[in-house]
């Protein structure tokens, strides 16, 4: 597998930063190398915040997303401002209620009601992040779905085991919808 | 047995690799973004048996590790820029009066309160000359989690066995993001422990300036003696004598100047028939490696020099290639104004161009933006 260039863009506190942690835990996890980055201002919540993570067989020489192979916009603002930097033919995935705004070019956008699922069907808007990391994992079949939910299970706060595991499958599902 | 691979946060490495190498004090002052070094030290020495203090303010941070050092124990301190700040005035003391630390600045953009969660590489300078007169430095970069651990490992080494403080100069890149780290088991990193003196208690002479080197007794060990900040006698009293402050500040710089090819640690990238040149450390030099390994791709022969010590500065190393191989030039990519690239150029005495590639934009540099440089010395 060569290198993928994962970019998850939304506000603080909506958890970007803590998916690509679990992402890049659950590719080294599956015998790859990964390096998750984070870009974020001094607000404990709002304010723009993403979470890159790179995941490749190689080594990873820059440590940041160069062009993205995979993006996740939870906000407007993250759309519009990341949105320049994917890849021809990359996938974009985003919230379909946060980002009215439609980004528009030569890549694959899926508007998926991320937020709303994770809101309503789980139960809880905070595991928003972890249906991203199903949608993703599902459009771009990075790893294993094992593996994922290994990595997602050890990484989530003891007593939150069925509810991110039923928000992993929910993002799953909504990604083979999408692509149907 | 494979070993375990963990996916770790360069900040917590620091930590980890600082126990590893026995240190079991921890001194500090939370500032963004090397704050998950000291979460990690106080969840993790007393599980060790040592001791995690938060500080006031970073001057007395800086105090407390030194007096812990004095004392006997491994210390460690961890800071960002304007914390660099305020505690240099005793840096100063521990790099006169010969007191082993190491102490962790992770780049943020400043000068001042700066940009506190911006990455940058603009304490390079800092690191040397920080604080005031002439005086040793070693500053060990890091640009991966492992050597977070490594170099970690390798800076408290450095303390001990030169008595001096050591810089672990990392970034706000570096040190908050997680990468794979294989932690070593016991005893396969050298880990030097500090020795002891052997002589009777009042023949003892912390200072000695005849001899290279003289082990520090901790206080409390049946060793007593005096340490200032004043220049010193052999036995640590103040003295005013200009013979011995001369004495004194060659012998602390000159310890280090000995021991160039001990302390200077250089990865030397496709280096052996290149023409051009990238210097680069840190989170600038994973951009570079990038860089020359699409420069390679197209037939460009560029090599990396990325130096793991950046003080004292990497000379020989940089000498050595530009008397072998005929250089067009050297890129010296950056996140600051051109801290390393004037220190480039001096030792490149005009042999070939010298071109800085500065940024504060906070993102690290481009590799494409690396390599646009690289092609303009074809």
């Amino acid at each position: 597998m060569a290198r993928i260039d994962i970019r998850l863009g939304g506000s603080g506190g909506q958890g970007t930063i803590t998916a690509a942690a679990i992402m890049g835990y659950a590719a080294v996890y599956a015998g790859k190398k990964a390096v998750q980055t984070k870009s974020y201002g001094p607000e404990a919540r709002g304010g723009a915040a993403r979470g890159e993570v790179v995941i490749s067989d190689e080594d990873i020489n820059y440590v940041k997303v160069i062009k993205s192979d995979i993006l996740v916009a939870l906000t407007q603002e993250s759309c519009d401002k990341f949105i320049v930097d994917a890849k021809e033919g990359s996938i974009v995935v985003v919230d379909d209620f946060m980002v009215k705004n439609k980004p528009q070019g030569n890549f694959k956008v899926y508007s998926l009601p991320i937020i709303k699922t994770a809101a309503e069907d789980i139960g809880k808007s905070m595991v928003a992040n972890i249906v991203m990391l199903g949608v993703i994992n599902q459009l771009a079949n990075l790893l294993d779905f094992d593996k994922l939910e290994k990595g997602v299970l050890s990484k989530v706060p003891k007593g939150t085991e069925e509810l991110n595991k039923k928000a992993l499958r929910a993002g799953v599902e909504l990604a083979k919808a999408a692509m149907k | 047995m494979a070993k375990k691979v963990e996916f770790m946060m360069g900040n917590h490495a620091v930590a980890e690799g600082a126990l590893y190498a026995g240190c079991r004090f921890f001194g500090g002052y939370p500032i963004t973004p090397s704050t998950e070094v000291a979460e990690r030290m106080a969840e993790r020495l007393p599980q060790v048996g040592g001791r995690f203090i938060q500080m006031e303010d970073e001057i007395a941070a800086m105090a407390s590790v030194i007096g812990a050092s004095i004392a006997g124990a491994k210390s460690l301190t961890a800071t960002s820029g304007p914390g660099l700040s305020l505690k240099q005035e005793n840096i100063g003391y521990a790099m006169l009066c010969e007191i082993p630390v190491v102490i962790v600045d992770v780049m943020r953009g400043g000068p001042s309160t700066g940009m506190p969660t911006g990455p940058s590489q603009s304490d390079i300078m800092c690191a040397k000359w920080g604080t005031h007169g002439d005086h040793p430095a070693i500053a060990v970069t890091p640009a991966s989690v492992q050597e977070q651990f490594d170099e970690t490992v390798r800076a408290f080494n450095l303390a001990e066995k030169y008595r001096c403080p050591v810089f672990v100069l990392t970034d706000a890149i570096i040190g908050q993001m997680m990468e794979q780290l294989v932690i070593p088991e016991p005893g396969e990193l050298e880990v030097i422990e500090r020795p002891k003196p052997t002589c009777k208690p009042e023949e003892y002479l912390p200072f000695d300036m005849d001899k290279d080197f003289v082990p520090l007794a901790a206080f409390g060990s049946g060793y007593r003696y005096h340490i200032t900040g004043l220049h010193h006698n052999s036995d640590g009293f103040p003295t005013n004598d200009p013979v011995l402050h001369t004495k004194n500040t060659i012998k602390i710089i000159e310890r280090l100047d000995k021991n160039y090819d001990d302390i200077v640690k250089v990865e030397e990238f496709m280096t052996d028939d290149a023409e051009i040149l990238v210097f680069a450390i840190g989170v600038s030099a994973r951009s570079a490696k990038h860089a020359v390994v699409e420069a390679r791709n197209v037939g460009i022969k560029a090599g990396l020099v990325r130096p793991l010590t950046i003080w004292p500065f990497p000379e020989r190393h940089l000498d050595r290639i530009l008397n072998k191989n005929k250089i067009k030039g050297i890129v010296v990519p950056e996140m600051n104004l051109g801290q390393m690239t004037f220190e480039v150029q001096r030792v490149a005495k005009g042999r070939c161009a010298v071109e800085g590639l500065y940024s504060l934009m906070l993102d690290p540099i481009l590799p494409s933006e690396i390599l646009e440089k690289i092609r303009r010395f074809v």
